[in-house]
């Protein structure tokens, strides 16, 4: 019985159970201060999940993730906003010669259009790009490159269009939600626990995902994608979608992150937060789901811990950790894990888990 | 009643290529090419390197498109400018020169995929393996000799078993045509036996188009052969007609001193 319950939580999903409940339970013995920071980290840990099934499993880098993210935290911080000032006319707004809310914000002054937007407006902008270039067969590094430019455009855009977006401030005035103070640590500590609740869901979802017969195809569209035409698939198709859900889950992380930090500006959804997405991601182990999770958590505790106390020091050391990762350890810290854990169960040329990331020429 | 003969006769027929060119850029790999086979016929297709054999597979399968000509599967389904997974799904296979199967998935996992089912995108959202599907794979992985292999990561095969495992594929598909690229290159004699009979038994189910170097394995295996040379047809018939073909002898088999 005792074996057979350490048996399961060898598992990928037993491991993030246990995950799970330690950050159920870590808020019993942390301030809300770092409560909050956490939460912060929680919805890291959700989109990175949908940047796995994406660049893990399918073998489609994105580098734009930053602005799936950014529109889930825009659609949320318009409508904090408009409620936090009972509808009236924003500062920035009045500053730029406007005496009324432009129809957009008006669209998302009704809650759950907000939160429906949120997530939809990214998987729609995602299956938009992913159609015209899928379906063209651009794809590895060129699409990568895509993905940047379409942060390009839509930070340059943010920027220009100040009386819509707040410029580069963003949105500040983030105070109350459904009436509820955001400074509110009970508040916080509510939201914490829905960041998390939604974790452990997106998790679950795409643990389905990746274990289905869906699943194994996207694994063969990552290695082998020209081939697998001939067997009767137009990969197009499968490329479209998963980035449209991952588009998807990266807005419901930006709606939960925005929540919980107060502020959104055009700055935290750039190329440099876009980028260290898809090193989280690395970091943690392609294809593995539950790494990706452990590398977001990890590294931003490690960001915030080290730059309180040795601000410089931490750039070095995080850059450092990610070169000796790639060169030496490919399957980031999961695939650590594995190693350990393999030698542990003299597993011999059994099989591991399905697809996990090719070590070599990857 | 002539007429149905005519069409009887023409159904007869699963593949019909008409003065075919192929171009890539000033180079013809396939100069005027004309080539037909009867269903449930096996057909080997030989030639000197750099003969056109592989780009002509090509041409059937989608990947590469045809510069002039015409090549109609089934009796009126036009294969050119139609997208390899189309093709795919009307019914013709394709295993490649190289061993092309999926390294991270597993034996069973690279079946279970190929698989002739309905592959588009929300069917195999919903896919369930089912009992039928089941014992469809577990067939399939005894025919291949793979049983034992069943979990094991495709990547760590030998080079004979992932052949297999690539044969295996295609035939999952169930395909009406299937196409096979060098399907012993680089096996051991026992491996080339194992596969010869793989033939035989995939003969039963569809048409088969093999290109093939190995001469003694044609002649053990083959019904009609076709010798292409330079991108045409220099030769058809049975192999011992094909060997006594002056032409042949010349160009390629003489060359070689393979017969
Ligand atoms: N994509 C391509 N671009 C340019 N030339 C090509 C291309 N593909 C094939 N060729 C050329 O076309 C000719 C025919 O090649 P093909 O691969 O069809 O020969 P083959 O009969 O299969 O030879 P082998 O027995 O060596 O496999 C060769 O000279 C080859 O270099
Ligand atoms: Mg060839």
């Amino acid at each position: 019985m005792a074996i057979s319950i350490l048996n399961k939580l060898r598992t990928k999903k037993g491991l993030f159970y246990l995950l799970a409940l330690l950050l159920a339970l870590l808020p019993l013995m942390m301030s809300n201060f770092y409560i909050n920071l956490l939460g912060q980290f929680l919805a890291f840990a959700i989109l990175v999940i949908g940047l796995d099934l994406l660049w893990g499993y399918t073998g489609v880098l994105s580098l734009g993730h930053g602005i799936f993210f950014g529109f889930g935290a825009y659609v949320m911080a318009i409508y904090v906003t408009i409620e936090s000032s009972n509808g009236a006319v924003p500062d920035f707004m009045l500053w730029s010669g406007m005496s009324e809310l432009p129809w957009m914000w008006v669209m998302l002054s009704n809650p759950f259009a907000a939160i429906a937007l949120a997530i939809i407006a990214p998987m729609i902008l995602a299956f938009i790009l992913g159609f015209f270039t899928f379906r063209n067969r651009i794809k590895g590094v060129y699409f990568t490159i895509l993905t940047q430019a379409l942060v390009l455009v839509t930070v340059t855009l943010i920027v220009s269009q100040q009386k819509f977006t707040g410029g580069t401030d963003g949105l500040t005035n983030l105070s109350t939600i459904f009436g509820f103070s955001l400074s509110d640590p009970r508040t916080q500590t509510v939201i914490y626990f829905i960041t998390l609740a939604l974790l452990v869901g997106i998790f679950l979802f795409c643990y389905r995902l990746v274990n289905s017969r869906f699943g194994k195809v996207l694994v063969a569209i990552r290695d082998g994608e020209n081939r697998l035409r001939f067997s009767g698939y137009n990969t197009s198709y499968y490329k479209i979608l998963v980035f449209t859900i991952s588009a998807g889950i990266a807005g419901l992380a930006g709606m939960m992150y925005v929540l919980q930090i107060g502020i959104i500006s055009p700055s935290m959804i750039d190329i440099i937060p876009s980028i260290e997405m898809a090193l989280w991601v690395a970091l943690g182990g392609r294809a593995t789901l539950l790494g990706p999770v452990l590398g977001a958590i990890l590294v931003n505790t490690g960001t915030t811990y080290f730059s309180e106390n040795y601000p410089d020091l931490w750039n070095y050391f995080i850059g450092l950790v990610f070169i000796i990762v790639i060169v030496f350890l490919p399957g980031g810290l999961m695939s650590l894990g594995e190693k350990i854990s393999k030698k542990w169960r003299n597993f011999n040329a059994k099989r591991t888990n399905t697809g996990t990331f090719p070590e070599k020429n990857s | 009643m002539q007429s149905e003969q005519i069409q009887a006769h023409s159904q007869k027929k699963i593949l019909n290529c008409k003065d075919i060119i192929v171009k890539f850029g000033e180079f013809t790999a396939l100069n005027k090419f004309s080539f037909h086979i009867d269903r449930k016929e096996i057909h080997f297709l030989i030639g000197p390197n750099g003969a056109g054999k592989t780009t002509f597979l090509d041409v059937l399968c989608g990947l590469t498109k045809i510069t002039k000509g015409k090549a109609v599967f089934d009796n009126d389904y036009d294969l050119n400018g139609k997208p390899e997974f189309e093709i795919a799904r009307m019914g013709i296979g394709r295993k490649f020169q190289a061993p092309t199967i999926f390294p991270y998935l597993t034996v069973q996992e690279n079946l279970e995929i190929a698989m002739k089912q309905n592959k588009k995108v929300f069917s195999i959202l919903k896919a369930k393996m089912t009992k039928k599907e089941k014992e469809k794979l577990d067939k399939q992985m005894e025919t291949i000799g793979l049983t034992k292999q069943k979990t094991l990561i495709a990547g760590n095969l030998s080079h004979g078993q992932k052949q297999w495992l690539e044969i295996g594929m295609v035939m999952m598909q169930e395909p009406e045509l299937l196409l096979l690229d060098e399907p012993i290159a680089g096996m051991t004699e026992e491996e080339e036996e194992k596969t010869g009979k793989l033939l035989q038994e995939l003969k039963k189910q569809c048409t088969i188009i093999v290109v093939e170097h190995d001469m003694d394995f044609v002649s053990k295996y083959a019904e009609r052969v076709t010798v292409m040379h330079e991108g045409a047809l220099l030769s058809e018939g049975s192999m011992e007609e094909v060997q006594n073909n002056d032409k042949v002898k010349e160009v390629y088999l003489g060359s070689k001193g393979a017969v």
